[in-house]
């Protein structure tokens, strides 16, 4: 049988000002555990949700970007022709063939020069993004040297306003309006007129080639057909897929790096827990004699004791979690390893993370709280009683 | 006091005409080791404890009254001999069962009361009801009851450092009762009290004897005390000196 949790709260309540200052700490590393993988997965969300399960991407055999990529004319003109790609009201095939460059503009705050995305495309790039919505201006006139950017640049980098311009390429781009890329990538980037910036950079072909599928089914036979022409020499990925290998090595080193974090600083806190529990078992070990008198087994006081310090290090975990679901009013912005470019991802709450924190926090409690217990339940109520 | 210590041989007649006595002990010892020498404690104690008997342990300090009285409450084993209480030799069971047998078949009055500060009267009694199979409303009935019993019925939401030191001695015999235990052991119940609080807790130890037929063995340094008792036993160092019965009997 076991004590009653009333008891094992208020012995919490009781000494609130050392059960603050642990559960403080504890608090602590579950806002840092539960911050990174918010981060992760505001990152997984941003890249993932980028891509459409609608749209097959093409890139050269082998490379992992659309910066390393490179896909001819020619091989664009045969992407076109598949029968697998879907085709819209006047027939046209839904294929968007666009340039991928990074240009250097000026962060805010510390002048500091970054990578910035400038995708070309066309009428049909755009309408192949629905999540994409100009909020502000107008869309970039084919033939003309404008750009329309995502909200995230304009957020983040200087001089990056409708009415104003930016030099790159031996150009000045006017800026005619601003994107809001649906929580996606799109929001770091900057788009033009396909030809124009293909003209002013000197490219021939394309970075990549987007293509709507006729239907989502048809992406195998689209793959096949790919594979089998010698002309084209291209990998053929889902949307989605591209997108999330695009978040691995980010997403990785912020796992590594929050896992790694987590770890020191859960140390400190399982060290602080213990002391505390110490604490509570050496002023309460007339209690224990007494509780084990009146018949209550080792065990019972074992659990008692573990549940105070899970019971206190859920405490922490509660206030952590909470003061950790703020940071989703802030957005974070970072160089992408696998892009080389500036990229704005929000931090995102899912309640996996919150059990994950939850659970953490309970782990340092059984760990911080064991030896303790243990020692609460191995005296002899002989002993305990005496020195109560 | 009568004049009437009872020796061994006297007890063994008296075990042979009365029923078992609810507490028989025989050529008890103990002895605790400190490094690696063994310092006793208790020495060949024979003793028999009849059902419904309020019995005080005497002594000097040191004597080894409360290490006797720890072991008759199964919170201590003995190093030698036999100690059956309401005919089972508790030294035989394992701590689990020990901590079971003690749950329903003692109840303890500390003198320094051992309630625990963060449970009010009420919890602080119904506390050993946990360990039952009890619902909880056999429970609040008989916590009550046994509140009632003690006279501090309107006090059952306080806690203990809101109560004086006789009612908490008070919620602690409540407690002592609540599980209608075979024997109530009550270490100096008074020895943390005022002359008046004394009177009270020793007048409602003696109502539990009288009226409810309890068997109540009591250490005590208190001769006041020692009245409300029926007998009276004297230890010093270790051994047992005699039992005699208590004037006015």
């Amino acid at each position: 049988m076991n004590l009653p949790l009333h008891y094992i709260a208020r012995n919490l309540w009781t000494r609130r000002l050392t059960t603050a200052l642990t559960a403080g700490g504890m608090a602590l590393v579950v806002f840092v555990f539960a911050a990174v993988l918010m981060l992760d997965a505001g990152l997984r969300r941003t890249l993932v949700g980028t891509g459409s399960e609608d749209n097959a991407i093409l890139l050269r055999q082998g490379v992992q970007t659309e910066i390393q990529s490179g896909v001819s004319r020619d091989q664009a003109a045969l992407i076109e022709s598949q029968p697998t790609v879907a085709r819209n009201a006047k027939a046209e095939p839904m294929v968007s063939k666009e340039i991928v460059v990074l240009i250097g503009a000026p962060k805010k705050g510390d002048n500091k020069p970054q990578n910035v995305v400038v995708r070309g495309l066309g009428e049909v790039g755009i309408a192949l993004r629905p999540q994409v919505k100009l909020i502000e201006g107008r869309w970039f006139a084919p033939g003309a040297s404008e750009i329309v950017v995502g909200k995230g640049v304009h957020a983040g980098f200087e001089g990056m306003d409708v009415g104003g311009s930016t030099r790159f390429a031996g150009r000045d781009w006017r800026i005619v309006g601003v994107f809001d890329g649906g929580a996606s990538a799109f929001d770091s980037e900057a788009w033009g007129d396909v030809e124009q910036l293909g003209q002013a950079f000197r490219r021939i072909g394309y970075s990549s080639v987007i293509a709507r599928l006729a239907e989502r089914s048809d992406f195998a036979r689209l793959k096949a057909s790919v594979e089998s022409d010698v002309r084209l020499k291209l990998d053929v990925k889902v949307e989605p897929l591209f997108y999330e290998e695009q978040s691995k090595a980010l997403s990785q080193f912020l796992s590594i790096l929050g896992i790694a974090l987590s770890l020191i600083f859960s140390l400190g806190a399982v060290i602080g827990a213990a002391i505390t529990m110490y604490a509570a078992v050496s002023n309460r070990i007339g209690e224990i004699g007494t509780l084990r008198a009146l018949g209550f087994r080792r065990a019972a006081i074992l659990w008692a004791f573990l549940l105070e310090s899970v019971l206190l290090a859920l405490l922490g975990g509660v206030a952590g979690l909470a003061a950790a679901s703020f940071l989703q009013l802030f957005t974070v912005s970072t160089m992408n390893f696998t892009s080389f470019s500036q990229l704005s991802f929000g931090f995102h709450l899912t309640p996996g993370i919150a059990t994950q924190a939850m659970v953490f926090a309970a782990v340092m409690g059984v760990v911080g709280g064991f030896l303790p217990s243990l020692r609460a339940a191995r005296m002899e109520i002989v002993d305990a009683l005496r020195a109560g | 006091m009568s004049d009437t210590p009872r020796s061994d041989a006297a007890v063994a007649g008296d075990a042979a005409l009365s029923p078992p006595p609810i507490v028989r002990i025989r050529n008890l010892s103990k002895h605790y080791v400190r490094g690696d020498q063994a310092v006793p404690v208790l020495t060949d104690i024979t003793l028999d404890i009849p059902e419904g008997d309020f019995l005080a342990l005497m002594g000097p300090s040191g004597s080894g009254k409360s290490t006797l009285l720890n072991l008759i409450a199964g919170i201590d084993k003995p190093s030698g001999g036999e100690l059956t209480v309401g005919g089972l030799n508790i030294a035989q069971l394992s701590e689990a069962e020990l901590a079971d047998w003690r749950a329903a078949n003692i109840g303890f009055i500390f003198q320094f009361y051992n309630l625990m500060p963060v449970l009010t009267a009420f919890e602080n009694v119904e506390l050993p009801l946990m360990l039952t199979d009890l619902s909880r409303s056999d429970r609040r009935e008989r916590v009550e009851l046994a509140l009632s019993l003690v006279g501090l019925a309107d006090r059952m939401k306080h806690y203990p450092n809101e109560l004086s030191g006789g009612q908490q001695q008070r919620v602690a015999i409540a407690r002592a009762i609540i599980t209608d235990p075979t024997l109530i052991v009550a270490d100096e119940p008074t020895g943390d009290l005022d002359k008046k609080s004394a009177a009270d807790v020793l007048a409602l130890l003696q109502q539990l004897n009288r009226e409810m037929g309890k068997t109540i063995i009591m250490v005590t340094h208190d001769p006041g005390a020692v009245r409300a008792a029926r007998h009276v036993t004297h230890l010093e160092k270790g051994e047992l000196l005699g039992t005699e019965v208590v004037s006015g009997e």
